[in-house]
């Protein structure tokens, strides 16, 4: 019993710091537009992972977090070149990068697979995570690297603000737009390396989306944003990692994603402002409003004219028939 | 039987994809993709097979759903598209996994089949009437789908090119841009549902993506892109099988790989727009710039009494800040032009020099 609480422990931690993470960093993403990009350095880094052990012969999680970070930013690199060289947009250019490399993830897979080394689970773990698997090891590992991930976004914070929302500003003023953009892109990267033992690549993108969405709609500060999206991306990593465990066959990376996935519709039913109840409340009101104004106005009219038929002379009766 | 397969789903995907590439929707693809896993998991609780047509339908209603969600959430204006979608696929897909966790633990319905489809297998499940063997099933249904899209193409050609290239004209002349798209989706999720049994719902992106994306990179018309597509799926699914066999690995991974290599090479040296071309034409530009640079210097001091001195390529170093490597390479450019003429160490401009510079001055 002792034991098991232990684990859920040390998961439970690792999920939050996960959802932190992702959660804060997404926000980047969200408001930048690039909410899909995580989907395509989390399934880029397939190749990565495998190259690493191919290369290295060890599993340890620094390792392949390494070889994941790099293919997925060499992955990223070439979908910006590709979008900067060639008329082919941004869309298309992301979704050829995704889906290939993780094909040549796949033919590595199998090659490691041949030559009997590896364990089978390895691929399944790469698509869906494994938050009941985190060790005490991996949580350490994902608060060290994503507490430099964070601290660096703070070292940064003015020029990435400026970054997400005027770009051209920040050039004209001499900020160093490149390097900061491949600075996001990198933070970002990380972020997703390490979300990938949680959720997996498949799901990836959703805990960087669906806790910024949600942020997004209780504030127009950044600052907070960032926060509330941290605080909505732990919850969610703690609540599904509970969840998942609690009932049989479970498992923790969609259940993660469908906790966090419940935040935006929470978020976009009640959020003050721009909820959609508050909308509509408001809607009814300003047409209630506009209907008492209407009426009011129409008995206004009523008057002023039996007031000018009545007063009216006959100059009054000219000008107003011209 | 397999090379066959992987042609006709090749061609099949390739078709609907040179449409999502210039419409700027690639990504929906891999949204439908992923999307459609609960509309599966329903339909296969209810049929038990995975070759049924019901499945394709429930499929294919369930990819509709999907685009439709994603426009209903950017309309309400409370998220951009991109995170529409990305908030949209996800969570249906995490339904489907949740689904077959919990209920399908006893039913043959692999996540790694759905995620990464086997061509290798997609030729033993094979279609029998009246006893007699008429060939694998997922032939059939891609040639069906394969046809079905050839079909729309055709019929709708004129239509889908308009709203294609300029929506608001499509619009105006009563084209229904709206339906054009609605029934590109549709066919967009019949296609993704069929491929998937055999490559699986992460490389359809790649044959979806793939082809179209490096037919763009040769062609200007959008005939002649369709055609080329199919052309570069079919050499792409035929080198990655081979590929495959040779190194025994995944044949749908090979395929998106060989996918990426004809995608690099293209995107390397095609004429025009390759990077080569683009690195060489800069190149030449460069020179163009420094070559007229260098004729305009020697014009404003032509003829005047410092001209002895500023017409000495050492001195170039000195006035128009070259490195001397620099400037020894501009010179022999303008000497193989024409442009300039060397007698001991002095540049003179010859006639075709002095109309370059009077041109450029007067621009």
């Amino acid at each position: 019993m002792h034991t098991l609480n232990y684990t859920l422990i040390v998961v439970g931690i690792g999920s939050a710091l996960l959802g932190i993470i992702s959660g804060a960093l997404g926000t980047y993403a969200v408001l930048r537009r690039q909410s899909l990009l995580g989907d395509a350095i989390s399934h880029a880094a397939l190749p990565g992972i495998a190259l690493a052990f191919l290369l290295t012969g060890s599993k340890t999680p620094l390792i392949l977090v390494f070889g994941a970070a790099m293919a997925g930013w060499v992955g990223t690199l070439l979908i910006l070149s590709i979008v900067k060289l060639t008329r082919i947009k941004y869309d298309s250019a992301l979704g050829l990068v995704l889906s290939t490399f993780f094909g040549f993830g796949l033919v590595l897979h199998t090659l490691i697979q041949r030559n009997g080394n590896a364990n089978q689970a390895g691929l399944d773990t790469f698509l869906f995570g494994q938050a009941a698997s985190l060790l005490e090891r991996d949580v350490l590992t994902i608060g060290i690297l994503g507490g430099i991930a964070l601290l660096i976004m703070s070292l940064f914070w003015k020029e990435l603000k400026l970054l997400v929302f005027d770009e051209g500003f920040a050039t004209s003023i001499g900020l160093p737009v490149r390097a900061l953009d491949i600075l996001l892109t990198s933070l970002l990267t990380v972020a997703i390396v390490l979300g990938l033992q949680a959720v997996g690549a498949v799901l990836m993108s959703a805990m960087l989306v669906a806790p910024a969405v949600a942020a997004r709609q209780w504030t127009d500060r950044l600052g907070h944003m960032v926060l509330i999206a941290a605080l909505f991306g732990a919850i969610a990593g703690v609540s599904g990692t509970v969840l998942s465990s609690s009932a049989s066959r479970l498992p923790t990376g969609p259940t993660i994603v469908l906790c966090a996935t419940l935040f935006v519709g929470f978020s976009f039913a009640l959020a003050p402002n721009r909820g959609l109840v508050w909308h509509w409340v408001r809607h009814r009101r300003d047409k209630e409003h506009l209907k008492l104004a209407a009426s009011r106005s129409v008995k206004e009219i009523w008057k002023r004219k039996e007031l000018t038929r009545l007063q009216s002379t006959p100059t009054d009766k000219y000008i107003s028939k011209k | 039987m397999s090379q066959l397969i992987a042609i006709v789903v090749a061609v099949a995907c390739a078709l609907p994809g040179v449409f999502l590439v210039l419409r700027r929707m690639t990504l929906m693809s891999d949204a439908i993709s992923h999307a459609i896993l609960p509309g599966i998991v329903l339909a296969f609780f209810l049929t038990e097979s995975l070759s049924s047509p019901l499945l394709i339908l429930a499929a294919a209603g369930t990819g509709v759903l999907t685009v439709v969600l994603v426009e209903l959430l950017q309309r309400t204006k409370l998220v951009k598209e991109d995170a529409a979608m990305g908030l949209t696929f996800p969570a249906l897909f995490s339904i489907g996994v949740i689904l077959i966790s919990r209920f399908a633990g006893n039913v043959h319905l692999d996540m790694d089949a759905v995620l990464l489809g086997e061509l290798a297998y997609a030729h033993l499940n094979r279609l029998e009437m009246f006893g007699i063997d008429l060939g694998p099933v997922s032939l059939y249904v891609m040639g069906t789908i394969l046809v079905l899209n050839l079909v729309f193409i055709l019929l709708f050609y004129k239509e889908l090119k308009l709203a294609t290239f300029d929506a608001s004209l499509a619009a105006s002349l009563g084209f229904a841009p709206a339906l054009i798209h609605y029934g590109l989706m549709t066919l967009v999720s019949i296609t993704t549902v069929g491929a998937f049994d055999a490559v699986g719902s992460i490389l359809v992106v790649a044959l979806i993506a793939g082809p179209p994306a490096t037919a763009y990179l040769i062609t200007d018309s959008l005939a002649r892109m369709l055609i080329l597509s199919a052309i570069l799926g079919s050499l792409n699914a035929v080198s990655g099988y081979w590929l495959a066999h040779l190194f025994d690995v995944s044949i749908a991974g090979a395929i998106a790989t060989t996918t990426l290599l004809m995608f690099g090479i293209t995107f390397l040296v095609v004429p025009r727009r390759g990077v080569i071309a683009i690195a060489r034409r800069r190149h030449r530009q460069k020179l163009e710039f420094a070559q007229t640079m260098l004729v305009i210097h020697l014009l404003n001091h032509e003829g005047l009494p410092e001209a002895e001195q500023e017409s000495q390529v050492s001195h170039l170093q000195e006035h128009l800040r070259w490195e001397p490597p620099f400037a020894a390479q501009i010179v022999r450019y303008a000497l193989e032009n024409r442009c300039v003429s060397q007698k001991n160490g002095q540049l003179a401009l010859t006639e075709r020099g002095r109309g370059i510079a009077r041109e450029a001055l007067v621009h």
